[in-house]
């Protein structure tokens, strides 16, 4: 009995500060979608939208903004919100309406506008939100990913020249993206120069927040055969798994962890737990992957996700970093489509893109980018309080 | 100097005394803290209590991991101006099992912090009003 769905069409509006209304840059991605799988907008029965939360009441309903921007045709239509994992959810609603029998072809599009400078909580007194309360005593998004990349040179000897050259790395693959926002190839120089924001990170360490939209069209087996598409990737895998109790790393916007004081109770670590439930069920391990796109929020959380997913035993993504494994032509690349750090993330777009670029690898149309002989690509991130995504894609 | 009271920043979420502690609760039937506050359900999945009392937290612990904030956050935090980078810190407490996120005293910097180093809990003003001055709880070195 197979779960897995067909990745018919892939599409993705540029990332950048455009300035636009985000259903502009959805509507471009779903269209680049629906040309590149070869599938009339009217034939698409299902629309699952990622919501925005920062463009209005359109945003709280993409789903059905974004069916209404590309012409009503009568298809049903779901919105997801998850943080940045937004788009693996609404991912996963078109995979369970396709598996249910429900529909045979869905098009998931997600897209967002973003504000300039720090994200802040709403206004007033609120000392009972989470958000309001660590803005009040100091502590903002960098301060979090800080926190782990510290903890990773104290623990496990890794050192500013070992994220600097993760940002590197990524650089000169997103170069190479016509896509990506940010094209040029820093150097390790480059970082160094830029502005310490929240130590050991510099300003060229941590991701900005940027306009984007991406699209997939997927279809159940059956219609990609009948489509003659049977060999299309596949979608093997949706992880969505929330944390177990105790939560033992101090989560954003959290000002403490989950106390694991009671009896029976041990710490866990979330970002971890999320790549096991996908890796079960595609029924694959970390040694079938090909490359890997995570969440490089900061350069070090990179060497974090490459860890999470197994793709490194606990305290040596650096070495792996180092070896040059983590590069095009190394064993086991990571962010070929240039990650974070060349596009910045644009909320509910990010997981698509994700799931995009590993979609245009396994079908060896990656260009410049491409990983030689790509067969299984897995996805990793994580948002707000319990939100994060795993996704597995295979030929 | 000035001569304004000093009042907690945030009410009841510390204790004021020269030796101060955060004030957290305790499940009643399975043990388990929570800071801030929770007094209406248990987070432990096998437990279902909805009895609480409240408790003040150990007031040492050990770093866990550690930064600084070297630009001004957005409101609606109080920035002093010229604003004057500070460190933080990410603290373990022992009997608790938890990590807590506080400032680090006024003066101290990165460079003086390490992973593993004891801390203990003080009181620094976080901002000053027309009437009086909040204050919140920092960590700092455990006096040897």
């Amino acid at each position: 009995m197979s779960n897995e769905i067909a990745i018919l069409g892939a599409g993705m509006h540029p990332w950048g500060k455009w300035g636009h209304n985000f259903v502009q840059y959805g509507v471009a991605a779903a269209r680049e979608a629906l040309a590149d799988a070869g599938v009339p907008w009217q034939d698409v029965q299902f629309v699952s939208g990622g919501a925005t939360i920062r463009c209005g009441y359109p945003g709280f309903v993409a789903g059905a903004t974004f069916a209404q921007a590309l012409g009503w045709q009568g298809a049903e239509v779901n919105t997801s919100y998850a943080a940045c994992a937004s788009g693996s959810q609404a991912l996963a609603a078109a995979r369970n309406k396709i598996l249910a029998g429900e529909c045979e072809v869905a098009l998931v599009v997600g897209a967002d506008t973003t504000p300039k400078g720090f994200l802040a909580p709403a206004g007033g007194y609120r000392p009972e939100d989470p958000d309001w309360l660590r803005f009040y005593l100091g502590i903002t998004n960098p301060t979090y990913f800080a926190l782990y990349a510290r903890r990773r040179m104290d623990l496990y000897g890794d050192t500013l020249e070992d994220f600097a050259a993760v940002k590197v790395k990524n650089s000169l693959v997103g170069s190479k993206n016509p896509r990506a926002r940010y094209r040029k190839c820093f150097t390790a120089e480059d970082v160094a120069a830029s502005a310490m924001v929240a130590d050991p990170l510099r300003l060229m360490d941590i991701c900005a927040t940027s306009d984007g939209g991406a699209a997939l069209i997927v279809a159940s087996l059956e219609y990609a055969r009948k489509m003659g598409k049977g060999d299309a990737p596949r979608v093997a895998a949706i992880s969505t798994v929330t944390p177990t109790f105790a939560s033992g790393v101090v989560e954003m916007p959290d000002i403490a962890t989950d106390s694991a004081a009671a009896a029976g109770v041990e710490p866990h670590a979330y970002r971890a737990s999320l790549p096991i439930k996908a890796y079960e069920e595609a029924g694959i391990g970390p040694q079938d992957i090909s490359l890997a796109e995570v969440y490089d929020l900061s350069t070090a959380l990179e060497l974090d996700w490459i860890e999470d997913l197994q793709l490194a035993p606990r305290g040596e993504a650096a070495a792996l970093l180092r070896a040059g494994d983590t590069a095009i032509g190394g064993k086991i690349p990571v962010n070929v489509s240039g990650g974070l750090a060349c596009f910045g993330e644009a909320v509910p777009a990010q997981a698509l893109s994700q799931v995009c670029e590993l979609t245009w690898q396994l079908r060896g149309q990656a260009g410049d980018r491409q990983v030689h002989g790509a067969n299984v690509g897995i996805t990793a991130n994580q948002g707000l309080f319990g939100h994060g995504s795993s996704v597995i894609v295979k030929k | 100097m000035s001569s304004k009271p000093l009042v907690p920043a945030v009410e009841g979420w510390h204790t004021m005394d020269a030796k101060p502690h955060l004030i957290g609760t305790q499940c009643k039937d399975c043990g388990t803290y929570f800071f801030p506050k929770q007094s209406d359900y248990c987070r432990n999945p096998d437990c279902e209590s909805t009895e609480f009392r409240e408790v003040e937290l150990s007031r040492t612990g050990k770093i866990w991991s550690y930064t600084n904030a070297c630009y001004k956050p957005p409101e609606p935090f109080v920035a002093q101006e010229p604003f004057v980078p500070y460190a933080i810190a990410a603290v373990q407490l022992e009997t608790e099992q938890m990590v807590i996120l506080g400032q680090v005293v006024e003066g101290l910097t990165v460079n003086e912090l390490k992973v593993g180093m004891p801390m203990e809990l003080v009181l620094e003003p976080l901002h000053e009003t027309d009437n009086d001055i909040k204050v919140t709880w920092k960590w700092q070195p455990l006096a040897q």
